[in-house]
């Protein structure tokens, strides 16, 4: 078990996140665990991520991580179909699990004394996991209605995953999470266990337990748990097809009878977040919030709200938290009267405009204040702080390179932020798109 | 003169360790307060009874457009400047109404504390309600409507609200309608503060880095300005929804549906058997709904049931959405079910399992300073007592299977279930 080295502290400032004790270790089968104390109330969450995502599945069988996701909850040899979820329930437990891209994962939270069982439970199905036909007929059906629910019915939803495929022109980002329906239609037992087989395994997870706990039991916890389990020795390397230089910029309509409100949103290609290289993220960070944070005070809200008038709505949005290349956002929602020609027009000045003269000084230094104050904040949210050591681990980033990040926020300046904009405003990265009710606009 | 009225109550295990502390302010504001030093943090949630039930009858949306509008310029800052200050001192505040109350929720940097609450005082006494910030607002809630009136959810609910509720506010919607935010002015937006945001019938629960003394000061200063009295609220009232099916064509590979009969409100002595009831019917995995629709049939990606205790009308309510093809066969299962809990009652293993869970989760619910300070004001709201957090898992305890079953067949009525469909649902028309 080893402390975390703590980067660059600022002195005479109010405790922060970085002062949350945050402690890991790794066992011999190669699992690593982070624990993140929290003595307020005596509750944990239990945390596994699978450094297994969408952006992995092979070519055909899109949807195959998040259906598994679902298939984790059927039965193992030790626990009867659909006796996983009523275990927690009946010990005043909520569990769930989550699929993205780049990572799988599977939580509970509940009083700390079932912290074992929880452990004991999370490694009995990483290895031992059983799947009936009946089950996997049943969960498509309802993975479809999840697709249905969320996708299908939201023209919104419809459109981005247009604009997504259109954004990727080889990598796997460009396909649905969620998979496409034909291609959920065909996922079947096989296509789910081999892919179980192949990346769940302790050498591919990351353990975090955020709460009332003592790290010392909690690795001798672990390694009771998972520590028996067999790593798997073909986990293939996470080199995924990436993108040819983009040449051309995109652009696309949707058309749909349920969309209320039309919008123009864009996207370019943008840099993630990387070990030891996290500085064009923390700039593109400060963009987004300076371009799109609060409508009031943000570039694009203040010319497009406030001034012009001709936007209802603005936003600018970017993460970095994706093991390859993410995006960068803009979007507005045109005011009523205004075509989505004009509003991408002026969507386009106020970005030409900001190049030229780069961000107020003022504002970055409000916005350095609340990143400096989320730091604090994020010390009463156990859930947050637990999420951003899995992201972050899962798309490779060290806890040196997580612990050390809001201190690279703090750090960016203004030139930084402009040099960022003039990188990514690149039109040939773009795909710009016309979400619209009909073709008369 | 400062006046400390401290009830003092020590949380059993396995719930937070926490003392919740009653304050009279020498205004008379009542509080209840947590202190939690270990971050210098103060989260308060401040609630008013009202809501956009008290919107005056052809102003409706007024209270919802007015809550909006209080952070967008007060004093002698517009929209822009009052944004500014707040996120110079890194505040975070929000605003909203709902049918029965308005709330406004504070987290502020210990550091910032005075220079904050001077701020959100700003907003609740002297908010500016200017023509070009209420057009903007105002643009911003037509859109949202617009946005709902397109959204299938949406669409439902508002049904079964103004189907239930012909003649009350609770038939409207919070937002009001495009038409009627229209009509709205300025001037609405002064009446509307003055009868919400109203010192008799405020609710507060504080938690964080402050002291009950510190808290009194600030509480007399932050709300000792506002109107001590407010217009009458509105009569109770049962639904008049008749019993049946409406669809509505809506152009979507699934359906959303929505059934709802009468209730019973939160203080009546039935409420905590009902609760768990429910809990065994339609709320969680283990639930009857989730496992008849969703685990047995893949009928749905998400189904449940619950109790919408309202001030003036309580409804028990269940939701589905399923492929247009597969919700007649959603809907007769949940009918069914429906009748058969209400006729056969539960097994003590269902009884027992329910209590477990939520005895055994109720202090997952106190996780945050926030979640700790809208737990306080909900409390107070409910006319729950100080001590109801370490009581409540001994009421829950308490139900016996003969009162749950006895509560099945008194509260539960399948035969009066009013049903409204959003899509284009295969065999099933309006009866």
């Amino acid at each position: 078990m080893k402390l975390l080295t703590l980067t660059a502290l600022l002195l005479a400032t109010p405790l922060t996140a970085q002062q949350v004790p945050v402690t890991s270790f790794t066992l011999s089968n190669g699992m690593e665990g982070i624990v993140i104390e929290d003595h307020r109330a005596p509750i944990v969450t239990h945390m596994v991520w699978y450094k297994v995502g969408a952006a992995d599945e092979g070519p055909g069988e899109s949807g195959v991580a998040h259906f598994l996701e679902h298939l984790m909850f059927t039965a193992t040899d030790d626990i009867a179909e659909g006796e996983f979820s009523r275990i927690i329930e009946d010990l005043g437990g909520n569990d769930n699990a989550f699929t993205s891209y780049d990572y799988t994962g599977y939580f509970q939270t509940i009083a700390v004394e079932h912290l074992d069982l929880m452990m004991q439970l999370e490694a009995d199905r990483m290895r031992d996991l059983i799947l009936n036909e009946a089950a996997v007929d049943i969960e498509r059906e309802v993975v479809l209605a999840e697709r249905n629910q969320r996708t299908d019915s939201q023209p919104g939803s419809l459109f981005a995953e247009q604009r997504n495929a259109a954004q990727f022109l080889n990598h796997p980002y460009g396909v649905p999470v969620i998979g496409w329906r034909h291609e959920i239609e065909a996922l079947n037992l096989d296509a789910a266990l081999s892919f179980y087989q192949r990346y769940y395994a302790p050498n591919n997870a990351i353990l975090v337990v955020a709460g009332d706990v003592d790290p010392i039991e909690v690795e001798e916890m672990a390694q009771r748990h998972y520590g028996p389990l067999t790593p798997s020795d073909n986990i293939p390397d996470r080199v995924r097809p990436q993108e040819p230089p983009q040449l051309s910029p995109r652009r696309l309509t949707l058309e749909d009878p349920r969309v209320s409100n039309p919008y123009v949103i864009r996207t370019y290609l943008a840099p993630e977040r990387n070990p030891g290289d996290q500085e064009r993220a923390a700039a593109l960070t400060v963009l987004a919030e300076l371009l799109g944070g609060n409508g009031l005070t943000s570039v694009l809200g203040r010319k497009l709200q406030i001034e012009s008038q001709v936007a209802v709505s603005t936003d600018a949005f970017y993460s970095g938290t994706n093991l390859d290349p993410d995006t960068f956002g803009l979007v507005v929602i045109p005011a009523p009267g205004v075509t989505l020609a004009e509003a991408e027009d002026a969507m386009d000045a106020v970005i030409a405009e900001f190049l030229e003269t780069g961000p107020d000084p003022e504002h970055l230094e409000r916005i350095k204040t609340q990143i400096h104050a989320a730091e604090i904040y994020a010390m009463d949210d156990m859930a947050g702080l637990a999420r951003r050591y899995g992201i972050g681990l899962t798309i490779g980033l060290s806890l040196d390179d997580i612990a050390a990040w809001p201190n690279i926020l703090a750090e960016v300046s203004a030139e930084d932020v402009l040099a960022a904009a003039r990188e990514v405003f690149n039109k040939n990265n773009s795909v710009t798109g016309w979400l619209m009710q009909e073709e008369s606009e | 003169m400062i006046r400390l009225l401290a009830i003092l109550l020590v949380c059993a295990a396995p719930l937070r360790a926490m003392t919740v502390q009653e304050i009279t302010t020498e205004s008379g504001i009542t509080a209840w307060l947590v202190e939690e030093h270990s971050i210098p943090i103060v989260s308060m949630d401040i609630l008013f009874r009202g809501g956009a039930s008290i919107d005056l009858p052809d102003k409706h949306g007024a209270t919802h457009l007015m809550m909006g509008l209080l952070e967008e310029g007060a004093g002698d800052m517009d929209a822009t400047a009052y944004a500014e200050a707040v996120e110079a001192l890194a505040a975070r505040f929000s605003f909203d109404a709902s049918r029965d109350t308005v709330s406004v929720e504070a987290t502020v940097l210990r550091e910032h504390l005075g220079d904050s609450m001077a701020l959100l005082r700003m907003a609740l006494v002297e908010p500016n309600f200017d023509q070009v910030a209420f057009d903007r607002v105002r643009g911003q809630v037509d859109s949202l409507l617009r946005y709902n009136a397109r959204d299938p959810g949406d669409i439902a609910v508002g049904q079964l609200f103004s189907d239930a509720f012909p003649d009350h506010p609770y038939g409207r919607t919070v937002e009001g309608t495009v038409e009627s935010i229209a009509l709205l002015t300025p001037e609405d937006m002064h009446i509307a503060r003055e009868r919400a945001l109203v010192r008799s019938r405020v609710f507060v629960g504080v938690v964080g880095d402050i002291t009950a003394e510190e808290l009194m000061i600030l509480l007399d200063n932050l709300l000792g300005d506002l109107p001590t009295e407010g217009p009458d609220l509105p009569e109770n009232v049962v639904t008049q929804a008749e019993p049946g099916i409406r669809v509505i064509d809506f152009p979507s590979p699934q359906s959303n549906a929505y059934l709802a009969h009468e209730s019973i409100p939160r203080d009546h002595p039935d409420y905590i058997s009902l609760y768990i009831l429910n809990h065994i019917f339609g709320s969680g995995y283990v639930s009857r709904l989730n496992q008849e629709v969703r685990e047995k049939r893949g009928l749905t990606y998400g189904v449940g049931s619950f109790l919408v205790p309202f001030q003036n009308a309580s409804l028990h309510i269940a939701s589905v959405a399923s492929e247009n093809a597969k919700m007649a066969e959603a809907l007769d299962v949940i009918k069914a079910e429906w009748e058969r809990i209400s006729t056969e009652g539960v097994t003590t293993e269902e009884l027992e399992a329910a209590k477990r869970y939520l005895m055994g989760s109720y202090a997952l619910r106190f996780d945050s300073n926030q979640a700790i300070a809208s737990g306080l004001a909900g409390l107070q709201f409910g006319g729950l007592p100080i001590d109801y957090i370490n009581i409540r898992n001994d009421l829950v305890e308490a139900v016996t299977l003969d009162d749950i079953n006895r509560v099945a067949r008194e509260h539960l009525h399948p035969d009066r279930l009013q049903i409204v469909v959003v899509g284009q649902p295969d065999g099933l028309t309006s009866e």
